[in-house]
């Protein structure tokens, strides 16, 4: 059983305006196997939520901890965050052009593993997490999310969630951009990792749509930089319902 | 005459204030420019295997069958007719890459070098030139490229940190014929390579690719010129360096013209560059002069940057350490041209001498 705590976490982000404070004391904690739904409106503070636990350099750490099982997650390099047990799925998957598929998963199965994963065993493992995501085989051939369509992006940042089993995933608007079968089957994708896993889940989303497929144990409304109501499952229909003026306006 | 004519190397001993030379640091060419070094002929390139398919290679008197301007070029011809030609035969297939390489180094005199190529009409062949060691080099290298030919040519400058070399490599490409080109500079001090093609009938086209990776103190200069002097030939020009290290200085010039009488050319060329350190210096100057619209395209491109955070980020988020993420997306820069040699002893070769100089840069 793993834990990841996060208290009173605060950040910025540097703009030619000067510092401007995008998180303002966030609390959360997540435990193996639990799934937090984290919903709010655009630019509430989510994403910056989701990079600033993977440690992106954009991101200033002003106040607060985050924890991995008590370890400090801040005090880690990016890499070292992942070796920890985090996994951030990109809303936004970056190209890296002339590193294939392959060649990036299993340099990134090597760090996480400690060793370069068996050869043959491996080309197996990737086999049956692209069938599973119904992914071709020439996939694993191309260059990292170089010419993928939106839904390609997820699925291959789902895939790597299959592959890479971390303790914690964050999956960052991973419902944006897909169309009604591609989300069931990204959606799929998740579901299989965490039954195999038991990971933790923090679903970082807009809609409720996902949430038909990923259910959800907590629901975390975000605004303006801090969670501003908790509850279980039936917050999102709520939401589904309501909207999220009244958060807004507050 | 045009600016991109007077681009070209002036008929005299350079100062280093003509618009060739501007970029060079001509106190380090060994005296290979002004007639201070002592020239050699050491007739130093050698076939690594036994040829086949009718290809011959002969140590020989050749006659130069193109003018240069080049001051380098000129002294090594009024100091020899001597040279090697490698003929391919008409209407031959050769299957496997012809090797070449130079058997004899020195850096006390300066190797002075003709070369011909003759690839015959409609035949289909791959030369590669394997530079290794330290030697001082003055290369001559006319390449002739046949009606209907299509001939690939690598050559690859796996130098050590003494050698100087300069060469010309101009390829006369007649009709419908296609010349490849893959340059690789990866070693030596100072080299300085003028791949230039010469389109002589309509329906020739040329594909110039290069890679370099210049360390701290290293200079490497590649200068295009391709001359679209008939109609419907097509150029692609495609270079791409990184360099790393204090001084390191990379140098690509791009001239493409296309005279009056070239109507229906197509051209595009590019040259990327990775600023991987703090003191190192790319040039990088595209110049395109057109004397007809009538054309297919135009175009080019030049683009230096330094490492994208958003890729270096995103390799360390799945646990991949900076060195190795640096490593996988320097590789991933050069892998586009790398893979196009088809030989996988030699890209592993290349890959592996990249990773090297890199994490020598980041010492």
């Amino acid at each position: 059983m793993s834990t990841l705590e996060i208290r009173g976490l605060k950040v910025s982000v540097e703009t030619e305006q000067g510092s401007v404070e995008i998180l303002k004391g966030v609390d959360l904690t997540i435990k193996s196997g639990e799934t937090h739904a984290i919903m709010g409106p655009n630019g509430s503070g989510k994403s910056t939520l989701a990079y600033s636990i993977a440690g992106h350099p954009k991101y200033t750490i002003t106040d607060g901890t985050v924890t991995l099982d008590g370890k400090d997650v801040l005090e880690m390099t990016v890499d070292e965050r992942a070796k920890a047990g985090l996994f951030l799925a990109m809303q936004y998957p970056v190209e890296v052009p002339g590193v294939s598929v392959s060649n990036f998963l299993r340099t990134a199965a090597t760090a996480l593993r400690g060793e370069a994963p068996k050869l043959r065993e491996w080309v197996g493992e990737m086999k049956a997490a692209m069938e599973s995501l119904k992914m071709d085989s020439a996939f694993a051939t191309r260059n990292v999310n170089e010419g993928f369509s939106g839904g390609e992006k997820k699925r291959h940042e789902i895939m790597q969630l299959e592959l890479l089993k971390p303790k914690f995933a964050i999956l960052d608007e991973t419902d944006s951009g897909l169309d009604v079968d591609a989300l069931r089957v990204v959606s799929e994708g998740v579901v299989r990792a965490k039954e195999a896993n038991n990971h933790g889940i923090i679903l970082i989303t807009h809609y409720t749509r996902i949430l038909k497929y990923i259910k959800p144990d907590f629901v975390h409304v975000f605004a303006n930089g801090r969670i501003v109501e908790e509850g279980g499952p039936e917050l999102a229909d709520k939401l589904e319902a309501d909207g999220y003026a009244e958060y807004v306006k507050a | 005459m045009t600016t991109l004519q007077s681009n070209l190397l002036e008929n005299h001993t350079p100062s280093g204030r003509e618009e060739a030379w501007r970029f060079t640091p001509l106190k380090r060419l060994g005296g290979m420019h002004d007639g201070s070094a002592t020239p050699e002929l050491r007739n130093s390139l050698a076939t690594k295997n036994p040829l086949k398919d009718g290809v011959t290679f002969t140590h020989q008197d050749v006659i130069a069958v193109t003018e240069s301007d080049d001051a380098i070029v000129q002294r090594i011809r009024a100091f020899t007719n001597s040279g090697a030609l490698l003929t391919i035969p008409a209407n031959t297939e050769v299957a496997e890459p012809i090797f070449l390489n130079r058997t004899s180094m020195s850096t006390k005199s300066a190797e002075f070098s003709r070369v011909q190529i003759k690839a015959g009409n409609h035949c289909k062949a791959t030369v590669i030139i394997e530079n290794t060691g330290d030697t001082h080099l003055a290369e001559d290298l006319e390449i002739i490229v046949e009606p209907g030919a299509h001939l690939t040519l690598i050559s690859l400058q796996e130098w050590g940190s003494e050698t100087i070399h300069a060469g010309r490599h101009h390829a006369i490409v007649d009709r419908d014929a296609t010349f490849t080109s893959i340059v690789v500079t990866v070693g030596g001090d100072l080299v300085r390579l003028l791949p230039t093609v010469d389109f002589i009938a309509p329906g020739a086209s040329c594909d110039l690719s290069g890679v370099y990776f210049a360390t701290a103190g290293q200079f490497f200069e590649h200068r295009m010129f391709v001359d679209h002097k008939v109609a419907n030939a097509k150029s692609r020009v495609n270079y791409k360096g990184a360099l790393a290290g204090d001084k390191a200085h990379t140098v690509w010039i791009g001239d493409v013209f296309i005279r009056a009488a070239a109507e229906g050319t197509d051209t595009y060329e590019l040259n990327r560059n990775l600023l991987l350190s703090d003191g190192a210096r790319a040039d990088s100057v595209p110049n395109l002069e057109i004397e007809t619209g009538e054309i297919v395209g135009a175009g080019h491109a030049s683009t230096t940057g330094r490492f994208d955070d958003e890729q270096l980020f995103y390799l360390m988020s799945r646990g991949i350490n900076m060195e190795d993420a640096r490593r996988l997306v320097v590789r991933g820069f050069f892998n586009e041209i790398i893979a196009e040699i088809g030989n996988e002893e030699i890209q592993n070769r290349l890959m592996d001498r990249i990773d090297s100089e890199l994490a020598k840069a980041a010492k």
